[in-house]
């Protein structure tokens, strides 16, 4: 081997070495570029959000209902309190269920049905929101002959159940054996050991995770289409249709007046702040366990 | 928290209970988006009449209104096409009255710049929607209107995505003007378009159009009006150009003859000043209702309509029923029975 | 997130012991509970009995016709899907080859490279990103997105690559602003935060022994995470990318504002076109009293959920199979 070439292979291996620390600059460079491109967005809307919504959320946005279309004037607050009835239906007929069920996983049920109610639950909870709709139309609509709360609810619902069932099922798992083996050892009935020992262990953890389910249903426009339906008046009972955020926002961005255009990035904007609100006392319930 | 929670639950189920328990009759409607600003402006000034009743009118289409009705989920529709036999033997309730309740104009509305008044015959407009002409500085646009600068831009024809009427009086105006258009799309609520861009409801046609430059859109007129936009002139049968307005809809009218169970079509009507492409639009309603509340509210209010209503109709940029119609109309709706 | 299990006060609320042998308690407890639990499973079985009972008229009057058909035109009961399909696959696909690179860059940021200081701000606002509904991505797509897409970077897109062959059919065509392409933009930002988060646990779960032996061989960082990371995760990556093709397949509000619900099937990514899910939005409300034509919607409904379900478990098993504690609670 001739220096020449011993010489020649070293700048070619520091070719290849520069060439190996420039590639792995520029990926690094591109994974930073990635995350600010996936959070890019975020600002957008945010900054649109408040740019465009924040002037018309006003004291009649809260407290009057919609006016004719092309007529100025009216707010949303048939449409905030319709999505605060369905929000608290849907909590109080999907949550328990979830809850309930995620109990006999965690404490009754064999390894296999567990694990099979699972795998249904994650099949539930991939199922397009707008299907939901579809079956509650089916099953309580055209039943009950009308639109109505109960079944924008019912819908809600559904979609919740898998969802508190997953989290809450997961938080019960984290409550140490030895609690149960404890109270059993004491002669406690099984099952007041599960709601008094299991579930009032586990509360903060449940109750995080339906906050969560909230915060993810209470966005949902397509499954309220044809069952909850949408109303410009006043109504809070079951049987009628009932006024939705998120459904009057849908409408209004679809519309031609600019006047609801308005409406709706004000809608927009409290929407999110309503979610945003949730995930932070989620945050808050979850931070506040750790210290 | 759960104590909390649960509370507060069932403080709301209370209140819902309380407020449904109100002595108030809810009506529900839906179906034609083309006579919802009629509707709109009609429930406000009902409220003076009999401020007992509400109204929940859904503008989710003609087709919605039809088949919303047929399934009993509300309690009245509006359409502006009327259901034929073979639809209304699918009631499982009875027979269905269909009453005009008030007419008006379809217009071609677009998104230009500086926003010019055009003119458009019936010819042009097929074309246009058969996709014929997909450039607004086409020879054929701009021969009808001499000394407009039209763009060498892509024409964007917006049509509707739900069942709709006034699709319906939309193509059945070109039928009767473009035999190329009847033969290869025809009348129908929900035609098979070539291409183009769909919007739902009159709302979303108006939407589209105003948010999209080099959109075309038919919509009824109230809906340009109301959002300022720019709309066509429209040759007649007697070939002249004429403006949509309540009046020319009113002449128009006046030629149609209504039979008995009032399905009729008045486009493309004779007259210099008629205007070509205009609709009447029926509310849906049973004979025989259910609730007897609810059917006589719904009875009072409709003979509000189509007597008391009617005047405000032209403010609206609706046609009123002239009062030979509105006598054969009131004496339909008496024989509504809860 | 970690849902943390609570110790606390227990002794001040000591247990009613009572009658602490009463028979009944626990079976009716345990059955409650029970049927609960079978409420899932009941849900699920409603769902398919009642999409498959009411596509049955078109079925049979169809059979597999509607997938293959190309005419949508319920006044001359012609109910072809092909048009609704493709467009779903078509945005789903735009969503995903926009989505995924950026979301396994970016969670290749956050395990691997990104300071410490700034990871969990990050995971905090795609988290927020995450919960930012539908509605209102249309609504800023409507008003925002699209006008820009439309004046800006369509026009764009035409010019550079319009004239290549074969590519070139894509990016041809009038441009309306609403169409595939943007709607798939849409998709894309909304499923970017599922994917991210599902390739960042992912990603989590491959052991440090591995990166550690490729620091070890003189490895580059990038090359750490190739050869280390990447390939040793493509499996579990593939599943995470599954399971954003999940949720690209049936979103429905966002869509729908922005696809110009059209069904036609063109080969320029700028045309418009319509989806499944957003035909359903549109049009199931008016369909009520004609049979064909409600049994058509359940028909296309059904196809969207076997499409979806489909899907979504191929993602669980990979995701299940790439994370050793069972990542399925993403799905």
């Amino acid at each position: 081997m001739t220096t020449v070439e011993a010489s020649g292979r070293r700048l070619e291996d520091q070719h290849q070495h520069r060439w190996r620390r420039f590639k792995s600059g520029a990926m690094s460079a591109l994974a930073v570029l990635s995350a600010a491109a996936v959070i890019l967005p975020l600002g957008f809307v945010l900054f649109h959000l408040l740019l465009q919504g924040a002037s018309s959320v006003n004291v009649d946005f809260f407290t009057r209902t919609p006016a004719a279309p092309g007529s100025p004037g009216g707010g949303m607050a048939n449409a905030i309190a319709g999505s605060a009835e369905l929000l608290a239906l849907a909590t109080a007929l999907g949550a328990p269920i979830g809850v309930l069920g995620a109990i006999y996983l965690s404490e009754y049920s064999s390894p296999a049905v567990a694990a099979s109610i699972r795998f249904v639950a994650d099949v539930l909870n991939g199922v397009p929101s707008i299907i939901w709709g579809v079956l509650v139309f089916g099953v309580v609509v055209v039943p009950m002959h009308g639109f109505s709360t109960l079944a924008g609810a019912v819908a809600l619902a559904i979609m919740m159940i898998p969802l508190v069932l997953r989290t809450t099922e997961e938080v019960l798992l984290l409550v140490p054996g030895g609690y149960r083996e404890a109270a059993l050892a004491l002669g406690i009935a099984r099952w007041k050991i599960v709601v008094h020992i299991v579930v009032r262990t586990a509360s903060r953890g449940i109750v995080t995770g339906v906050l969560l389910a909230v915060a993810r249903i209470s966005g949902e426009t397509a499954p309220l289409l044809f069952t909850a339906f949408g109303n410009l008046n006043w109504n809070l009972g079951l049987t009628q249709p009932i006024a939705a955020l998120p459904l009057q926002i849908y409408t209004y961005a679809v519309s031609p007046y600019e006047d609801w255009h308005r409406q709706a990035w004000a809608g927009a904007l409290v929407l999110i702040s309503l979610i945003f609100l949730l995930n932070l006392s989620v945050r808050f319930l979850t931070r506040a366990k750790r210290l | 928290m759960k104590k909390a929670l649960l509370s507060l639950s069932l403080a709301c189920v209370a209140l819902c209970v309380a407020v449904a328990g109100r002595a108030e009759t809810a009506l529900n409607g839906g179906g034609s988006s083309f006579d919802q600003p009629a509707f709109a402006k009609w429930f406000e000034a009902y409220r003076k009449v009999d401020p007992t009743v509400t109204f929940n009118y859904q503008a989710n289409g003609s087709g919605f209104g039809q088949s919303a009705l047929l399934s009993q989920t509300i309690d009245f529709g509006a359409s502006d096409f009327t259901m034929d036999d073979q639809k209304m033997a699918k009631s499982n309730n009875g027979p269905v009255l269909q009453l005009p309740i008030v007419a008006g104009a379809v217009v071609l509305s677009y998104n230009l710049p500086g926003s010019p008044k055009l003119k458009f015959d019936g010819e042009t407009v097929a074309d246009i929607y058969l996709g014929k002409i997909t450039k607004w500085n086409d020879p054929k646009i701009a021969a009808l209107n001499p000394g407009v600068s039209l763009p060498n831009s892509d024409i964007v024809a917006v049509h509707r995505s739900d069942s709709s009427g006034t699709s319906y009086i939309f193509t059945d105006y070109l039928s009767s003007v473009s035999s190329a258009w009847d033969s290869s799309i025809g009348r129908s609520s929900t035609p098979k378009w070539v291409g183009g861009i769909g919007g739902k409801g009159n709302a979303g046609v108006a939407g589209q159009v105003k948010q999209l430059p080099g959109a075309i859109g038919y919509v009824e007129l109230a809906y340009a009006v109301q959002n300022k936009l720019p709309y066509a002139t429209m040759k007649n049968r007697a070939g002249k150009f004429v403006e949509a307005s309540p009046e020319s809809v009113s002449v128009a009218l006046g030629t149609a003859t209504i039979p008995d169970d009032f399905r009729f079509s008045m486009v493309n009507a004779p007259g210099d000043a008629a205007y070509p492409i205009a609709g009447p639009s029926w509310v849906l309603l049973y004979q025989q209702q259910k609730d007897a509340a609810k059917g006589a509210a719904l009875a009072k209010f409709f003979k509000w309509v189509v007597t008391e209503g009617q005047k405000i109709s032209p403010e609206l940029d609706y046609a009123p029923l002239p009062e030979s119609v509105q006598k054969r109309i009131l004496a339909k709706l008496a024989s509504v029975k809860s | 997130m970690p849902l943390p299990a609570e110790k606390t006060e227990l002794e001040d609320s000591p247990i009613p012991v009572g009658k602490a042998a009463s028979p009944w308690g626990n079976a009716t407890f345990r059955s409650v509970a029970l049927a609960a639990a079978l409420v899932a499973v009941a849900i699920l079985l409603l769902l398919v009995w009642q999409l498959v009972s009411d596509s049955l008229p078109t079925l049979r009057a169809f059979g597999l016709k509607l997938l293959a058909s190309e005419d949508w035109n319920a006044g001359a009961e012609e109910y072809g899907a092909l048009p609704f399909i493709y467009g779903t696959v078509v945005t789903s696909a735009i969503a995903l080859v926009l989505a995924v690179p950026l979301s396994i860059f970016t969670a290749v940021y956050l395990t691997d490279l990104a300071p410490v200081w700034i990871r969990q701000p990050l995971v905090s606002l795609i988290e927020m990103l995450a919960a930012v509904p539908s509605v209102i991505w249309g609504l800023w797509g409507i008003f925002v997105l699209v006008p820009w897409l439309r004046t800006a970077v369509f026009p764009a897109l035409r010019a550079v690559l319009g004239p290549i062959p074969g590519v070139g059919s894509l990016f041809s065509g009038p441009i309306f602003g609403l169409g595939y392409l943007s709607a798939g933009i849409i998709v894309a930002v909304m499923i970017v935060p599922i994917v991210t988060a599902v390739s960042r646990e992912i990603l989590r779960s491959v052991p440090n022994l591995q990166r550690e032996a490729a620091y070890a061989l003189g490895a580059t960082r990038w090359e750490v995470t190739r050869i280390a990371v990447l390939s040793y995760a493509r499996r579990g990556l593939l599943g995470a990318a599954v399971l954003g093709l999940g949720r690209a397949l049936g979103e429905t509000m966002a869509v729908t504002m922005v696809i110009g619900n059209s069904p036609q099937i063109s080969a320029s990514l700028f045309a418009p076109g319509y989806t499944l899910a957003s035909v359903i939005a549109n049009e199931f409300g008016e369909a009520g009293a004609d049979r064909m034509y409600t049994s058509a919607l359940f028909e296309l409904g059904l196809i969207l959920l076997v499409i979806t379900v489909v899907v979504n478990v191929g993602a669980l098993l990979l995701v299940r199979a790439a994370t050793t504690k069972g990542g399925s609670r993403f799905a």
